[in-house]
């Protein structure tokens, strides 16, 4: 028995004030830039990589909580991405469009970000993409349950675009096996 | 009209004063003494409108963090999971890239310390200065945060606030099950790690930014029942507790 996002976030959630998460973030990232030297594709990385490792637990989480069924094409799992799994993790449903033909690769676009609620980037750091965990998260997730994807930020409002989007990849649909850590 | 020339204080003298039969200089814009006339697009206000070259100012988005209400009340909430995950995933890359774990604390410390200057900021703006009154005496700001700026963070108090009875700079908040480190389990041989010490760095950091220098570490003191439980120790600075004497000395 699936159950839907709204039931999981209503019933089965613990639920905290969004700023301590925000802020903890920030903190991270800000920490992250003075270790590498405003390196920001060397912090992208980091970040990608952090959330590949958050990924890989999550899904467990997710999984126990929802009993999601095994999705059978690519729209079901996007509607399940963006109806259950943002909505039980951060309360935010994010939209979907621009399917490409063969329905391989979409666009995330998300309304409200709370990685990102306090956030203004100073001017030189035009190749950081603040929210990179979210990359890591997505692909570790599915990672764990037979999806090789890509996932990358395409436009964030932190650089003055007028929306965010992410671009998730089909790349191939993995045999049963484990996947090994990242660090 | 009198024809005696009107006094205008304000205007620095050998400034010409205006009267009302003046044009505007540009021909452009509302003249009084004309009327509605006046506004009519004429040549050449026409091409001050076309030819003018700008910059714009206006905002290109309406997204940025200044656009929003700080002191909304509608909060937004999140799992405590992904709090939790994200914890996780930061005391093991602060693991990775530290010596020990005096230097892993020192780095959940320097990463607190962010969140509390912060933190401290945003509170006081929510309350409104709602006891229209800033903390400036010690025990006053350690309530403050042992209360408000707990329940902001994390949803209730801290449990215990206490002063030392034998070292008089040293403060205690009690927190029974701190809630960033409750799904954090401590390998036995790595003692007395407590990842709490990230939320010491958030005292320090609120303390230091309101003037109350001090230095706070976190200490597991469990319990049968509060496996959990984590002891913030705050040694205040000596110049505090000087001026405090100067404020009329210790309250309570």
């Amino acid at each position: 028995m699936s159950r839907s996002g709204e039931e999981v976030w209503k019933n089965s959630t613990e639920k905290i004030n969004s700023e301590l998460f925000t802020l903890t973030y920030g903190s991270v990232v800000a920490q992250l830039c003075s270790d590498y030297n405003n390196n920001y594709n060397l912090v992208n990385k980091q970040l990608d990589s952090m959330g590949y490792n958050i990924g890989i637990r999550l899904i467990e989480e997710f999984l126990a909580k929802t009993g999601a069924a095994r999705c059978h094409t690519m729209k079901e799992t996007a509607e399940i991405i963006l109806k259950v799994g943002f909505k039980m993790f951060l309360n935010i449903t994010p939209q979907v469009d621009n399917w490409s033909l063969d329905n391989r690769q979409f666009s995330l676009i998300l309304n409200e970000n709370p990685l990102a609620d306090f956030v203004e980037l100073p001017s030189d750091a035009k190749d950081l993409w603040y929210s990179q965990i979210l990359c890591g998260v997505l692909r570790g997730a599915l990672h764990m349950v037979q999806l090789d994807v890509s996932v990358w930020f395409v436009k964030d409002v932190l650089k003055g675009d007028d929306i965010t989007e992410l671009k998730l990849k089909l790349n191939k649909i993995l045999k049963d096996e484990v996947p090994a850590g990242e660090d | 009209m009198s024809e005696e020339e009107i006094i205008l204080p304000s205007i620095a003298s050998g400034v010409k004063s205006l009267t009302v039969n003046d044009r505007p200089m540009h021909e452009f814009g509302y003249n009084p003494s004309l009327g509605p006339h006046s506004n009519e697009i004429t040549e050449s206000s026409l091409n001050i409108l076309l030819n003018r070259k700008t910059i714009s100012l206006t905002p290109t988005s309406t997204h940025s963090i200044y656009d929003r209400n700080i002191l909304g009340t509608k909060k937004h909430e999140l799992s405590i999971s992904s709090l939790s995950f994200l914890f996780g995933e930061v005391v093991s890359w602060s693991h990775r890239s530290s010596k020990g774990i005096q230097d892993l604390e020192n780095r959940l410390n320097g990463l607190g310390y962010k969140i509390g200057q912060r933190t401290l900021e945003l509170v006081k703006l929510r309350e409104r200065f709602k006891n229209t009154k800033r903390e400036i005496r010690l025990v006053e700001m350690l309530q403050f945060i042992h209360s408000t700026l707990w329940k902001a963070l994390f949803g209730e108090s801290a449990n215990e606030l206490e002063r030392s009875q034998d070292i008089n700079n040293e403060y205690m908040i009690t927190d029974n099950c701190p809630l960033m480190a409750k799904f954090i389990n401590i390998p036995k041989d790595y003692g007395n790690l407590n990842c709490s010490a990230l939320t010491a760095g958030i005292i320090e950091g609120a303390l230091d930014s309101a003037g109350f220098y001090a230095h706070v570490s976190a200490h597991s003191v469990p319990t049968d029942y509060m496996p959990q439980r984590t002891v913030f120790l705050i040694k205040v600075e000596e110049e505090v507790l000087i001026r405090e004497d100067l404020r009329g000395g210790p309250m309570n």
